[in-house]
Formats: structure tokens, C-alpha cells, sequence
């Protein structure tokens, strides 16, 4: 954990996602709230893999022509010890797929909606009540 | 056999993506092929999760075949249990070809202590507990220098260590087969009710294709040993019950899948939080590296954060109570199988189930854990039940009662949580809440089912959802009556059928455990429903018809057969507990008793 | 929805072929440059938008109508179990059935390649065929009854 910027900038961003939910009326700021807070969640998976070396900048994980093969005394290993953590930037792919079929399916929600009630306005889309 | 594992996952899966293939060719000829694949992929199920008994207690199958090698601080290929002559960690074992071996450690070594860096200064350890506690936060691939003595001569290793990334895994233990058996009956039975009832619509191929993917998501929650995993078969299994919910686009359903969309995206998304959380705790997502860790290094803040993100996000998906506001909606707006799908597996699997498998196995939590547990729980049996009371709507009745028991499920977890965390004492109390709540878990699954399926066949013969307007439907359809008759029985608690048992067992672990007002609670809250489905019987069975209902047709035999299936299941689950508890419930029951020890011991050791 | 001018429609029908080579190095070099399966599909539906946007939802829809769409989808979904399943002959479930070999190649992570090749068979078309349901919506019509089925 170096600076503690970027997660000050996550959790503002999860707010304002919650309050975007929460208060907004409209359907669309609700989808965008939801955006908002799918992005906060991945940037906070992305900054949990950081990690810097002993000396230098940050290293990508990228096994160029420069790493030797993988063994105990070097190559592979030494570049797994020292450069950022590759495991969230996958979890952050897939997390990024997921998003992108809810946001897909609410979108189309919405678009259903807006034909059969004419409005996007939250308060008067209510027929279920009790 | 443990290959059964990977199968089930993939069944269900091949078959949702064959259906639309194989409607592209036979819709023109107006040919079954969804129902007979659907039918054929969830019986094909239902063998497989019976197969799973057949094999070792606890089967894990490590995806790719990476398995997790026995390791010392992230070194692989290490086995060290004991302590050396003179202090330090003897090791016992050390596997060739592995990175210890590389390193140039021998069986026999004796690890007396380790530096970080050349001419850092030595720290000694004297357990592995203390050799764990001293690292508790290496990242994977760390460098560090081991000190061993070998026969009397101190040697000096560069070894890369860290805790170790192992594969992603799947396992299977007791509580995962109870799972898939209750998740294997239901969707029969949920897909033999359909075969008649969605017979009006058209587009079928849209219909089973989301049923097949959400049963593949439910598998592969209660299969997965990964936390990631769990939160991409969640994701699955929500998404297609998304599209499942708006299935027939009037506008109340849409409004209904909206509103049920929205709060469980924001679900999800407290669940990747949690998941974050803790993968920067860890570096690991495997759960039982994360119940090793977690149980020789103890509980620390980034754990009590996850686990409060956790909590929520599953308490959603289970609708306790401050977050179940989408459940009264989303589950009558469904067509009926799919709400019986929904409340009998989907709040279950990816609900309750995950709860308890992260409290208990995983996290542990001790007793402020349990206090929110059974806070949670006491406070949706009691809310589900009192606003079940006003509903004249029969599918929004069972949507709340769904709540109510999800209460009792959860209360009896924590109950037995807190009689846990108490230590030898407790550990009878414990097994008893224990087994009440998985065999809860059970009966809820089989009568709730079976309740919702009734209503379906109400609703197709009535066209209304209303009971005072279908009032007498039960004498104008004899069968359907009669089931309606039983499930309503079971869910009220009246012996002989299975809702009394359970709920007996559950009243009796509250009490001696000593909550006297809770177990007062459960009481009442037995008696609100009893009162509720009094009502329900009165309209729906007991008035005469009137003219326009007395014209109305006994439902098709499929419909009549799926819910016979569960009717029956509901008779003999409680009748029968002595025959199938050992093989069924015990192991469901010790799996979560055991603890954190009990899951990472089983899973690394199979 | 009615395309656009003469201009757009020719401009897009030479690069539609140039955005689909770059959808192939994307998707087969997924293992050695940043992008794969879903990155690659991603643009591919991108691309197919833009020729949706040109020519029109309608003139699409005749040519390469949503029953492509349903089929490549399925058959990459397929495919990418059937790469899963396979895996059982090398032993275990997803296991590399082809050996990996020197770095640096297309053959340097075995089976993975075909799993890119699936995934971005069935991310393309399935994306696709969701911007067809989209575009085809008009104001006031009943568009195909669709429940909005997600590309998971």
C-alpha cells in the first residue's frame, strides 16, 4: 500500500455510484450508478496487485526475451517476486465481462420499460406495490 | 470418480448453448428439441449427483491439474510437521523435482531460522506457527535465505517462497452433495412442470436456455473451492435469472426484473469487494489456503471487512431482511416454475449456502459473527412472517414466506456458529443447530417447491393469482388440491410431514443453547404461518366454487407429476430421517462443525 | 433505421476487412500480446456495429439476420467446453493437451490458443446480436420479442 490516494479514490467513487442508486430517479442515472460503481470495484482489484521491487521502477509481469526459464535460481521466479501481481488483472477481465452483460440486460430493461410505460421516471414505473 | 465433478458443471452448460443451436434447426418443424434436451441434461443431473457418493469423503479436483503441493512458506514440495532436536522445524519430507528439491533442501534438514537478505539479521523460529506468523504477508515468489542445519553443519539456501499460489480447485464434501441433490430434484421437477405449462408460449428455446444456465451456475457455486469462482458461477446463475424473472414482458414483470437487477448488481458488486479484500489480505483465493492461513494466523481487520462485505452482499442474495426488498417482487412476477426454481434453489445456493461455507469453513468468525447471524435471522422470520399476513396475492404470500424461513435457516446457523466459538461446551449444541438448519434447509426446498408449483397450476386453470377470486379452485381440481393440501400442511409444521420435524429441531437447539426469547420468536413465527396458510386453505380448498371457476380443467399430467415428485419428497423426508440423515444430512452437518481445520485439512489431504 | 451516405458505405466496406485481420491477431496472439479472447470479440462486435450504423439495421438484418448470430454463438460456447472436456485425455479437467513449446510462438501455451479462438467466436457474435435487437427497436413497433438474454 504506497500512497493511499487511489483508495480514498475508490471509495469516493463507490459513493457516488450509491447515491447515484439511491436518490436519482431516472433509470438511466441508475444504470450509470451502477457503471460507476462496477469501475470503483475494479480499479480497487487493479491496486490491490501493486507492488514495487526492492530498487527501481514497478515491473510489469511480461515474460520478455530478456527473462530466462523458470527455475529456483532466477528468471521466472525472480521476476514473480518482484513485479506487479498478475492474478488481479485477470479477476479484473472477467469482472470487466460480467459488468459489461448487466449493464447490457438493464439497458434493455430499460428500453423495454420506456415502451410499455412511456416514461423513465422511477416513481411512476410503481404498478407493484404492497 | 471425482471426475463426476468437472461433469456437472459442464452438463448442464453444453445443454444451454445446444438448445438455441438445435432450435435454429427444428423450429420450423416445430419439433421439441429445447424440452427433450433440457429433460434429458437435468436427468443426466440428477444421476451424476447421486454418482457423487460414490467416492472418497471429500473429492477435490484441481482444474488443469495443478495441484498444490505440500508447502512450507510458499516454498513447494516441503512437508514439515515436527519440531527438530534443538528447536526449529525438522522437515520431513521433501518431494523431488519440486522447487524445494531445486533449492537443494534434503529430508532431514532442520530449518533453524531466516534472513530477508544477505547479512540481514537471523530470526529464529521455533514453530511453524511462529515461522507462519513471522511472514504472514509475503507475496507469492518472495526471496529470502533459509538457515538449516544439516547433521551439524549450518548451511545457508536462497530459496523464493511467499505463500504459494496453488490451482483454482473444486471440491466436493458433505454439505456440496447435499446441495446438489436438493438442486438436482428441484430442477427436474421444475422442468417436468414446465413442459406443459410454457406450452402456450413460444420462443422456448429462450426459456430453457437461462433455466439450464442458472442450474449450471448453482452447481458450480456449491462445486467451486475458489472464492473467485464462486463469484463468477454467482454471477451466472444471477444474470440468466435476470432474464428468467421478465420472461413474459408485461409490464409488471419488467418493472419487477428492473428492481431486482439493480439490487442485485450492487450485491455483486459488495461481493467483488470482499473479494478484493481479501485477496490483498492473503494473496491467495483458494479457501482452504485462506482457512489455513486464517486459522494459524487468527483474525485481523482486512478479515472483519471482507467478511462485513461478504455478509451483505450474500445476505441480499439470500433477501434477509434490511435487503429483501427485491424478493416480493421478482419471485411472483416469474412464471410459476422458475419461482419455484428461484425460491427453492437460488436463494439457497447462493445465499445461505455461501454464508455458511465462509463462516464456518473459511473465515470463522467467532461470536460477534453469530450475533449478526442470528440478528439477521430473527429479524426476517419475524418481519416475512408479519407481512406475509395482509397478502391476498397467493405467489407474493409464498414470496414472504420464502423470507421467513430463510430467517430460520439463518438463526439456526448462527446459533450454532455461537455455540462453536464456545469451545468444547457447545460443540453437542452445535452439531444439533447444525444439522437443523441444513435438514431446514432441506424441507424448505422440497415444500416450497411444490407450494409454488401448485400456484402455477392455479394460476393456469384461473388466470388469476388472487385467492379470493380462484376461491374453491381445489374442489374443481382434485389433485392439484390435495398437493396444495400437503404443502400447505408441511410448511405450517404439522407433523407427519417434514416442516414439523425440522422446525422441531431448530426450536430445540435455540432453547437449550439458551435464547429463550428467540426460540419464543420461532414459535410465534411458526404460528403466524401456520395462521396464513390456514387462510390460503380456506379459500383456495375448502369455500364452493363459483360458476366460472367450477368450469375450469384438471392440469396436464406433467405439471401433476412434478408436483407429485415433490409431494412425495415432503412426506418421506420427514418420516424417513433415520434412513437417509446418516448418508445425507450428518456429513452436511460435520462438514460445517469442523471448522476451519476440518475444511483445509480434508481438502489438501484428498 | 436507414443507413448513411454513399461515402460512409464505401469507407466501410474497405475497412471492414482490415478490422477483421485485426480481430484475428488480437484473438491468435492472445497468449503473447495483451488482448484474447474477449478483447478480440469485443472488436469484432464493434466492427459489425459499425457496419450496422452504415448500412442500416434493416439491410443487415437480410443479409447476415439473427440466426448467424445464434449459431456462431452457440458453436464457439461449444467449442469452448469441448477444449475443457478434451483436457480429460491429458489427464485432468482443462488440462493442455498440446504440448507448450518455445516462447515466443503461437504454440507456446498449447491449448489455450483454441480456448481464445472459442471465447472470442462466441463474445462477437453474441455482442452482435445484442446491437441487432438494439438497433432493430423503434419507437412505437413491437420489436421481436426478446427477453434480453445476457452474452454470459
Amino acid at each position: 500500500m504506497h500512497a493511499t490516494l487511489p483508495y480514498v479514490l475508490c471509495a469516493i467513487m463507490f459513493m457516488i455510484g450509491l447515491y447515484a442508486i439511491a436518490v436519482k430517479k431516472n433509470i438511466i442515472k441508475v444504470i450509470v450508478g451502477v457503471i460507476v460503481i462496477h469501475h470503483a470495484i475494479n480499479l480497487l482489484l487493479v491496486l490491490v496487485g501493486y507492488r514495487t521491487p526492492l530498487t527501481g521502477e514497478p515491473i510489469a509481469p511480461i515474460i520478455t526475451g530478456v527473462t530466462g526459464p523458470a527455475g529456483a535460481s532466477g528468471g521466472v521466479d525472480e521476476l514473480l517476486s518482484q513485479a506487479v501481481d498478475p492474478v488481479p488483472q485477470a479477476l479484473v477481465l472477467t469482472a470487466i465481462v460480467i459488468g459489461l452483460s448487466v449493464v447490457a440486460l438493464m439497458v434493455v430493461m430499460a428500453v423495454r420499460l420506456h415502451e410499455k410505460y412511456g416514461t423513465f421516471d422511477m416513481t411512476e414505473i410503481s404498478q407493484l406495490k404492497g | 470418480m471425482h471426475n463426476v465433478l468437472p461433469l456437472l458443471v459442464v452438463v448442464p452448460l453444453a445443454a444451454a448453448f445446444l438448445i438455441p443451436l438445435l432450435s435454429l434447426v427444428t423450429a420450423r418443424r416445430n419439433w421439441p428439441s429445447s424440452e427433450i434436451v433440457a429433460l434429458l441434461a437435468v436427468a443426466i443431473l440428477v444421476v451424476l449427483s447421486f454418482l457423487t457418493f460414490g467416492g472418497q469423503d471429500v473429492m477435490t479436483v484441481w482444474i488443469g491439474g495443478y495441484r498444490g503441493q505440500p508447502e512450507l512458506l510458499g516454498i513447494r514440495g516441503v512437508r514439515a510437521t515436527s519440531q527438530g532436536a534443538d528447536g526449529g522445524i525438522l522437515i520431513d519430507e521433501v518431494i523431488a523435482g519440486s522447487r524445494a528439491d531445486d533449492a537443494g533442501l534434503k529430508a532431514g534438514d532442520v530449518v533453524l531460522g531466516l534472513r530477508r537478505h544477505e547479512g540481514d539479521k537471523l530470526k529464529r523460529v521455533t514453530s511453524i506457527n511462529h515461522l507462519r506468523r513471522e511472514n504472514a504477508a509475503l507475496p507469492p515468489g518472495t526471496r529470502f535465505i533459509l538457515c538449516v542445519d544439516r547433521q551439524g553443519e549450518t548451511l545457508e539456501k536462497a530459496v523464493s517462497g511467499g505463500k504459494g499460489v496453488t490451482g483454482i480447485a473444486m471440491v466436493c464434501d458433505g454439505l456440496t452433495r447435499l446441495m446438489l441433490v436438493v438442486i438436482s430434484i428441484v430442477s427436474l421437477a421444475a422442468i417436468l412442470f414446465s413442459l406443459s405449462y410454457m406450452r402456450d408460449y413460444t420462443k422456448l428455446h429462450l426459456y430453457y436456455s437461462p433455466i439450464m444456465l442458472m442450474i449450471a451456475g448453482m452447481i458450480g457455486i456449491v462445486v467451486s473451492g475458489d472464492l473467485f469462482n464462486i463469484y463468477v458461477f454467482l454471477e451466472v446463475a444471477a444474470v440468466a435469472s435476470y432474464a428468467l424473472v421478465g420472461f413474459g414482458v408485461e409490464s409488471e414483470e419488467l418493472e419487477a426484473s428492473f428492481k431486482y437487477l439493480v439490487l442485485s448488481a450492487v450485491a455483486s458488486a459488495f461481493i467483488l469487494l470482499g473479494v478484493a479484500i481479501l485477496y490483498g489480505l492473503q494473496g491467495t483465493l483458494n479457501l482452504a489456503q485462506i482457512a489455513d492461513i486464517l486459522e494459524t494466523a487468527g483474525p485481523n481487520n482486512a478479515m472483519w471487512l471482507g467478511l462485513g462485505f461478504f455478509v451483505a452482499g450474500f445476505g441480499l442474495k439470500a433477501a434477509m431482511v434490511p435487503f429483501h426488498a427485491w424478493l416480493p417482487d421478482a419471485h411472483p412476477s416469474a412464471p410459476a416454475p422458475i419461482s419455484a426454481m428461484l425460491s427453492g434453489l437460488l436463494i439457497k445456493a447462493s445465499g445461505v449456502y455461501v454464508i455458511a461455507r465462509l463462516v464456518f469453513n473459511v473465515l470463522g468468525g467467532g461470536v460477534p459473527v453469530a450475533y449478526v447471524m442470528m440478528t439477521l435471522g430473527a429479524a426476517s422470520m419475524l418481519v416475512g412472517s408479519l407481512l406475509m399476513w395482509g397478502q391476498w396475492d397467493i405467489k407474493r404470500l409464498l414470496a414472504y414466506s420464502s423470507i421467513s424461513h430463510m430467517g430460520v435457516i439463518m438463526l439456526a446457523l448462527g446459533v450454532g456458529a455461537e455455540a462453536l466459538a464456545r469451545g468444547e461446551s457447545g460443540s453437542a449444541i452445535a452439531g444439533l443447530a447444525v444439522f437443523a438448519a441444513v435438514f431446514h434447509l432441506l424441507n424448505h426446498a422440497a415444500f416450497k417447491s411444490l407450494l409454488f408449483l401448485c400456484s402455477g397450476s392455479v394460476v393456469r386453470s384461473t388466470g388469476t393469482r388472487d385467492i379470493r377470486e380462484a376461491a374453491g379452485i381445489g374442489r374443481v381440481l382434485p389433485c392439484t388440491g390435495f398437493l396444495t393440501r400437503i404443502g400447505a400442511l408441511s410448511i405450517s409444521g404439522v407433523p407427519p410431514f417434514n416442516g414439523f420435524f425440522s422446525k422441531l429441531l431448530v426450536v430445540i437447539a435455540i432453547v437449550w443453547a439458551g435464547h429463550w426469547f428467540l426460540g419464543l420468536v420461532m414459535v410465534t413465527t411458526s404460528l403466524i404461518t401456520l395462521l396464513a396458510f390456514i387462510k390460503v386453505q380456506r379459500y383456495l380448498l375448502d369455500t364452493e366454487p363459483s360458476e366460472s371457476t367450477a368450469q375450469r380443467e384438471e392440469s396436464p399430467l406433467p405439471m401433476l407429476a412434478a408436483m407429485t415428485i415433490l409431494a412425495i419428497l415432503c412426506v418421506g423426508l420427514g418420516l424417513f430421517l433415520p434412513l437417509y440423515g446418516k448418508v445425507l444430512l450428518a456429513p452436511a452437518a460435520s462438514t460445517l462443525t469442523g471448522g476451519l481445520t476440518g475444511y483445509a485439512t480434508s481438502v489438501f489431504g484428498g | 433505421m436507414k443507413g448513411m451516405t454513399l461515402i460512409v458505405k464505401t469507407m466501410t466496406s474497405l475497412l471492414f476487412g482490415c478490422v477483421l485481420l485485426f480481430v484475428f491477431y488480437v484473438i491468435l496472439t492472445g497468449h503473447l500480446t495483451p488482448g484474447g479472447g474477449f478483447s478480440g470479440g469485443v472488436i469484432c462486435a464493434a466492427g459489425m456495429l459499425l457496419v450496422i450504423l452504415a448500412f442500416g439495421a434493416d439491410a443487415v438484418k437480410e443479409r447476415v439476420g439473427h440466426r448467424w448470430a445464434i449459431l456462431w454463438e452457440t458453436l464457439g460456447a461449444i467449442g469452448f467446453l469441448s477444449v475443457a472436456v478434451i483436457g480429460f485425455i491429458a489427464g485432468a479437467f482443462f488440462a493442455q493437451f498440446l504440448t507448450p513449446s518455445l516462447q515466443f510462438k503461437l504454440s507456446a501455451a498449447g491449448s489455450i490458443p483454441f480456448s481464445n479462438l472459442a471465447i472470442g467466436l462466441k463474445v462477437g457474435a453474441g455482442l452482435f446480436g445484442a446491437f441487432l435487437m438494439l438497433a432493430a427497436f423503434r419507437e412505437g413497433e413491437k420489436a421481436d420479442r426478446d427477453s434480453g438474454e445476457g452474452d454470459q
